[in-house]
């Protein structure tokens, strides 16, 4: 292979590292403010494909568009599903969050498979499908991954700014640092928990349109998509947003070029990718400067 | 003189009825046919991964949602020692348990830098990464899997019946000792301070408990019963693939379902939670999926209402164990 072609296949994974810190942010943001780790994120994306599959099938919009309804349905749902029932698991004892959102993630995937049966499912999103822009001579990129990974550099920005300039993220930095002195300043924990959790799925509304126009998608492939977020989490360091962006993108890149070694050896580079950084380097490339 | 006793009541009842429950189970090859065997195997099988997982989980505190890598890695080992090394099945399984230690060693070295939920999904990665390595494996039929040769299966017993009948008494003595060594780890000193580390894992490190050993030992002891009997449960299954022998559902979501509707942190809640969970999926199999989202629902149901399972509402209540484990301080009286 030439170098050119080594530049597009980690340029191709560069920009896959987008979506995966996509689906990182949302984990790390739930993560950050109640020290939740959600294991059935990775279903919420795929519910948010099936949002997003019906609202373009019933209304006959292009999915982009469909984002304008799937954003709020799903904030909406993280909003209830944090008051009504993960709010209750929150406490010293660690086990209760993390069963009941394994048995959430079983619910969701029986749930959609009752509904959607197990075919593969994709989003057609139009002529911007199959737009290209070229580099240069040999390196073309497709507008839609370029639209994916500039959205997710958007969102990563955007929680960025609402973290340090917002009354929102004041809260969120607060209940974080320690919740109950963040309860006697008059926050209400209840709220700012369930606010976090509306704004991780809002991400995950993203996330997962632009990971159903991107590939196939049906009822069971939440599971992975839980842990390439996860890995990028790590990999980029706990509670840095940026980081998790870099995290994304060497996930990405290393799936590519471990798939042009060999298809089979794509998701096995990224993982090993992440077990060789979790062995060197545990708290993460750029992990959060305390203080 | 004050002493220090373990055995109440209801321990010395819950002893005797478990030795009655063996006898029973060890005829069972004469009063049961074929179906009823084959579904006490598979209980049996069940009851000793939840009782593993119990262990790590329930009172070592480490979360895991990747022992179907040791599943997958103990029925692995025993294809690839009966089909490339032509070992017979039962050294198979026992060798099973050693080599999954030895592998459970580094992983848990690279894994232990995860704290809590995040553990939990290192764990799962493991297993993934073992799942993916499986398929490439094409001498072991790669991501198609492979089944056990004939040879290989007959050589076990000349006729079906009999080999039905050996490998249901293999799952039981199998599933006894597990769970016999899990009593006798517990009533160690080890077992003192794995139940402390249960209890309050502050104040045990505080009380000068060694809490990261006690841990690595615990996960590299579960990984070598969770190997063993991975390896019987596919000498039962006489097929394996990497999405069968990985799977997340039936090694990890079964087994947590199991352990915490019987009872985590309690020795006999993964025994309780495999009867409720198999008359559950005998009455409700044929729904389907449905079934599945209905057990994930009593999961949910369970962990926010009662979380100490069904048999610690009854431990709670009454002051039972079946087991001779806790330590009660006998004072004698002044004079």
């Amino acid at each position: 292979m030439t170098a050119m072609q080594w530049f597009n296949v980690v340029l191709q994974g560069v920009l896959i590292g987008g979506l995966y810190a996509m689906f990182a942010s949302g984990l790390s943001l739930i993560f950050g403010v109640m020290r939740l780790v959600n294991i059935a994120h990775g279903d919420l994306i795929v519910l948010a494909a099936y949002i997003s599959l019906m609202v373009t099938q019933a209304l006959g919009v292009d999915p982009l568009t469909s984002l304008l309804l799937v954003v709020p349905i799903m904030a909406l749902i993280g909003y209830a599903l944090q008051r009504g029932l993960l709010n209750r698991t929150l406490g010293e004892d660690l086990l209760p969050p993390l069963l009941v959102t394994f048995g959430l993630s079983i619910i969701i995937q029986n749930g959609l498979l009752e509904l959607f049966t197990a075919d593969s499912r994709r989003l057609q999103a139009g002529a911007i499908e199959i737009q290209t822009i070229q580099l240069t001579q040999s390196v073309w990129v497709g507008a839609l991954p370029l639209i994916q990974f500039v959205v997710a550099v958007a969102v990563i920005a955007g929680l960025q700014a609402l973290f340090y300039k917002t009354a929102l993220g004041r809260a969120f930095r607060a209940t974080s640092d320690d919740q109950s002195v963040a309860q006697l300043m008059g926050l209400d924990t209840r709220h700012v928990f369930a606010m976090a959790m509306a704004l991780s799925l809002a991400i995950v509304a993203i996330a997962g349109v632009f990971l159903a126009i991107r590939t196939n998608f049906d009822p069971a492939i939440g599971p992975a998509r839980l842990i390439f977020g996860f890995e990028a989490v790590i990999i980029g360091g706990l509670g840095s947003m940026w980081g998790t962006l870099a995290g994304g993108i060497i996930l990405g890149i290393s799936q590519a070029i471990g798939a042009q070694i060999d298809p089979g050896w794509q998701l096995l580079a990224g993982h090993i990718v992440f077990l060789a950084i979790l062995a060197v380097r545990p708290q993460g490339l750029f992990p959060k400067v305390s203080g | 003189m004050s002493r220090v006793e373990r055995a109440t009541r209801s321990s010395r009842i819950g002893v005797a009825l478990v030795a009655v429950a063996l006898i029973i189970l060890a005829l069972a090859p004469y009063w049961g046919d074929r179906q009823t065997l084959r579904l006490l195997a598979e209980m049996l099988t069940f009851a000793a991964l939840a009782s593993l997982w119990n262990l790590l989980a329930g009172y070592a505190g480490l979360v895991s949602v990747g022992q179907q890598a040791f599943v997958g890695l103990g029925g692995y080992l025993l294809f690839a020692l009966a089909i490339l090394l032509e070992v017979h099945p039962i050294p198979a399984i026992l060798i099973a348990g050693p080599i999954g230690a030895l592998v459970a060693i580094p992983v848990a070295l690279l894994i232990f830098r995860l704290r809590g939920a995040y553990f939990a999904i290192g764990t799962w990665v493991v297993a993934e990464v073992f799942r993916l390595l499986a398929s490439q494996i094409s001498v072991l039929g790669g991501g198609s899997g492979i089944s056990l040769p004939a040879a290989v299966v007959i050589a076990m017993a000349p006729n079906r019946q009999m080999r039905e009948f050996e490998i249901y008494w293999l799952a039981l003595a199998l599933t006894a000792v597990v769970l016999g060594a899990i009593v006798l780890l517990l009533r160690s000193r080890h077992g003192l301070a794995l139940t402390a580390i249960r209890d309050n894992e502050q104040a045990a490190q505080s009380n000068g408990i060694d809490v990261w050993r006690i841990k690595f030992i615990v996960y590299v002891l579960t990984a070598f019963g969770t190997s063993m009997i991975g390896a019987l449960i596919f000498l039962q299954k006489l097929r394996i693939s990497p999405d069968t022998a990985f799977s997340v559902n039936d090694w990890t979501a079964f087994v947590i379902f199991i352990t915490v509707s019987g009872g985590i942190g309690r020795i006999e809640g993964p025994v309780i939670g495999t009867i409720i969970f198999f008359v559950l999926r005998q009455t409700l199999a044929d729904l389907g999926s449905l079934y599945l989202l209905m057990m994930g629902a009593v999961a949910i149901a369970v962990m926010l209402w009662a979380p100490k399972g069904l048999w610690g509402i009854f431990a709670e209540r009454l002051g039972w164990q079946a087991m001779p484990l806790r330590r009660h301080l006998m004072l004698e009286k002044k004079p």
